[in-house]
């Protein structure tokens, strides 16, 4: 199937393994990848600090760009609950009834990475190799807006090689939150700080999510306390093979 | 109008007053470790109950119905308490609150009241008004004697002292309790013993002072029935021994029928305590001749709550029922406490209810005390949207911002617009990419950024940044497809 892939911008600037990866997995399962090169950013960070109105140029972008794809995939949790959630009431407020017809025709179309596999291609076992102890945090957005419960689990599963370990507390939020980090920063850090004290606890080597923001944060601190512990996302890990391993 | 929701007017900035918290690492444990306990309390009793999604979704059904026809409840509210002999006062804000109370005990001559499970009553700051007037007040629900004792303000909606543990306790009876007059010589921090020396302390209150406050859990329409709830069997005594009783309720405790208890009183004491009921559950209606008070009076409280209701957008918060359970999960709450937030209502329910009652430089920074996790909103059990509401306040906040000059040049706003337009077009983003790259240079150091400035210096005082990549996605793709 055509599957045309919504990067998101962060992932685009700062993480592009996580696209590439997800390109890999897609197209060793037969897929095409479509990559729309007028595509930027969902709004999520604008919507979520009460920028709202500064979202609503993007919303409409997102529509026209994507109006004509069946399949809309995107590697952020977080980025497609901002479409799923909160996408229709960018178009109510403003006032914009065609826009909303629109959303609400699209929204269907979009599925997170994990969701995609699992749920619309009924694939578990993607062929990936990863012979290494990982964890998996649950990322909130994925949890409990898009309600994935153990999808991105039931894939990891199928990795060969993998040792996947339960993270304790795992539902309990890194403390990222977007703007939430800056503006409250040292209560992010210190939620952040119960999470790497879990994830230390499982003695994995790696720790995943569906989210790279997550794992930029939960990065932040390992990195910073030099603690012998990676971050990769899902994709990474579903593509990783034995001639090309996830770096 | 005279709005005020606690001591709020001078709270510090969450931020600033969450700063303070995070230093104790007592408060911290002491948090930790309660939350940990009536979490996994509440989570086995809704767990054993087959139609828990049911039951929130009719406890939401009632509230929203309610709050739509509240009018017409609250009248027909009022009309039954008259009917049973009872008398209702409406009070616009929290002086006429407090003016009402005053005079009704004023008038009886009394210089103490004994009280219990009046959370509304810290909201309209009642125990400084009546010190005022020579009128001394005594808490009588044991969390709440601590925190009175203590001089300190609640920090939990459903468990006031659950920021101190027995060891705070003790030292606060010992210095504040007339031990030696109760008979007790050397007090521990035994709980048996902690609860003993309250005991003897509060059944002398109990059984001399002949004026009673409580608050309410429910205010039932159609019968004029009061509902209290709670654990000791001191509201009981409160409720029952004094001549007068005066309670005193916000409107949107109304629920319609007798029969729409069956819901609440499933749900409140499974999500605040995690139990199956509570064990004293009390409702009474109007007075009963030679059995209980002899004068009864409920005083209706606005005090902000008409304007919540007139906002579509964030009404829903008063359907709250004040449980606890978006505190007990909240994972800034795990961090901070209760006291941070500045306000008699804490937690995620009191960063949507405080800034909708009280519009105040503190309370306008308690939306943005969440990471929009969503935790709350799965434990509610009238299942209020509290993230959507968060969200929708941050809105009204930043729109009010931009109308000031102030606040249209203010760093961040700046940072939105410009980060609005970079978006806007994926030729000005591809560019502010490069930028970024070529900006980084300053401050990447060993491969990793780990000092910004100004308001991005949050971040790396404790928490290293990777630095951008030399190719972005779309750059690998563009070369990919030239390849091919």
């Amino acid at each position: 199937m055509r599957v045309s892939l919504f990067i998101t911008c962060y992932n685009d600037l700062l993480f592009p393994e996580t696209g590439v990866a997800v390109v890999k997995v897609l197209e060793r399962l037969g897929h095409t990848v479509l990559f729309r090169s007028a595509q930027t950013c969902c709004g999520q960070m604008h919507y979520n600090t009460g920028y709202q109105r500064e979202t609503v140029a993007l919303v409409r972008k997102f529509v026209e760009i994507f109006s004509d794809d069946e399949i809309i995939v995107s590697p952020s949790s977080s980025c497609v609950a901002m479409i799923r959630d909160h996408f229709e009431k960018v178009a109510v407020l403003a006032e914009e009834p065609a826009l909303l017809a629109k959303v609400k025709e699209i929204i269907p179309r979009v599925y997170e990475f994990t969701e995609l596999l699992v749920n619309k291609f009924g694939v578990e076992n993607v062929g990936g190799y990863y012979p290494h102890r990982v964890t998996y945090h649950p990322s909130c957005h994925g949890l409990r807006m898009l309600r994935l419960g153990d999808t991105p689990v039931r894939l990891l599963r199928k990795v060969s090689g993998i040792d996947l370990v339960d993270l304790s507390n795992a539902t309990e939020c890194c403390g990222f939150g977007g703007t939430f980090a800056i503006k409250n920063a040292e209560t992010s850090a210190a939620m952040l700080e119960d999470k790497v004290r879990c994830v230390l606890d499982t003695g994995a080597q790696v720790c995943t999510a569906g989210d790279n923001s997550c794992l930029m944060h939960i990065y932040g601190a390992l990195h910073r306390q030099k603690l012998p512990v990676k971050t990769l996302h899902i994709a990474q890990i579903l593509a990783s093979t034995g001639e090309e391993p996830a770096k | 109008m005279s709005i005020h929701v606690g001591n709020a007017e001078t709270a510090r900035p969450f931020p600033d007053a969450a700063r303070a918290a995070l230093d104790d690492a007592q408060l911290r444990t002491n948090v930790r470790n309660a939350t940990n306990i009536i979490q996994a309390k509440r989570n086995n009793m809704t767990a054993e109950l087959a139609d828990w999604e049911a039951l929130r979704n009719a406890a939401h059904a009632i509230k929203t119905h309610t709050l739509r026809y509240l009018d017409v409840y609250l009248e027909q509210f009022e009309a039954n308490v008259t009917r049973e002999g009872g008398k209702v006062h409406w009070a616009a804000d929290a002086d006429e609150a407090n003016q009402i109370i005053a005079r009704i005990i004023a008038d009886r001559g009394g210089k103490e009241v004994i009280k219990v499970k009046t959370m509304t009553s810290n909201e309209v700051r009642l125990n400084e008004c009546l010190e005022a007037q020579g009128i001394t007040p005594i808490e009588t629900d044991l969390a709440d004697l601590i925190v009175q004792l203590g001089n300190q303000d609640p920090s939990h909606i459903v468990v006031p002292a659950l920021h101190i543990n027995r060891t705070q306790i003790r030292d606060i009876f010992r210095s504040k309790l007339p031990l030696h007059e109760l008979g007790i010589e050397d007090l521990t921090d035994d709980p048996s013993q902690l609860a003993e020396a309250a005991r003897l302390y509060l059944r002398h209150k109990f059984l001399t002072v002949d004026i009673g406050i409580s608050g309410a859990n429910f205010a039932v329409a159609d019968t004029g029935a009061i509902v209290l709830v709670e654990s000791e069997g001191n509201g009981r005594m409160c409720l029952t021994l004094p001549d007068v009783l005066i309670t005193l309720v916000g409107i949107e405790k109304i629920v319609p029928t007798f029969r729409d208890l069956e819901v609440f009183l499933q749900a409140l004491p499974r999500s605040a305590t995690g139990e199956r009921m509570n064990p004293y559950n009390s409702i009474w209606t109007g007075i009963a001749p030679g059995d209980g008070p002899t004068e009864f009076h409920v005083v209706l409280l606005d005090n902000g709550r008409t304007d919540v209701l007139a906002n579509g957008e964030g009404r829903e918060a008063l359907n709250c029922i004040r449980c606890g359970a978006c505190l007990n999960v909240c994972p800034v709450y795990h961090q901070t406490g209760g006291h941070a937030y500045g306000s008699v209502y804490q937690g995620p329910i009191g960063a949507i209810i405080t800034p909708q009652l009280q519009s105040l430089e503190h309370s306008r920074t308690l939306p943005f005390a969440s990471s929009l996790c969503g935790a709350c909103y799965d434990v509610c059990p009238v299942k209020i949207n509290i993230p959507e509401i968060l969200i929708y306040l941050r809105g009204q906040i930043i729109r009010e911002n931009q109308r000031t000059v102030a606040g249209k040049f203010d760093l961040e706003n700046m940072a939105m617009q410009a980060m609005a337009l970079v978006f806007a077009s994926s030729g000005v983003m591809t560019t502010a990419e490069a930028i970024a790259k070529l900006a980084q240079n300053s401050f990447v150091h060993d491969g990793v950024i780990d000092s910004l400035p100004a308001i991005l210096s949050g971040w790396t005082n404790s928490r290293d940044l990777m630095p951008i990549p030399e190719q972005s996605f779309r750059q690998w793709w563009s070369q990919r497809r030239k390849e091919q």
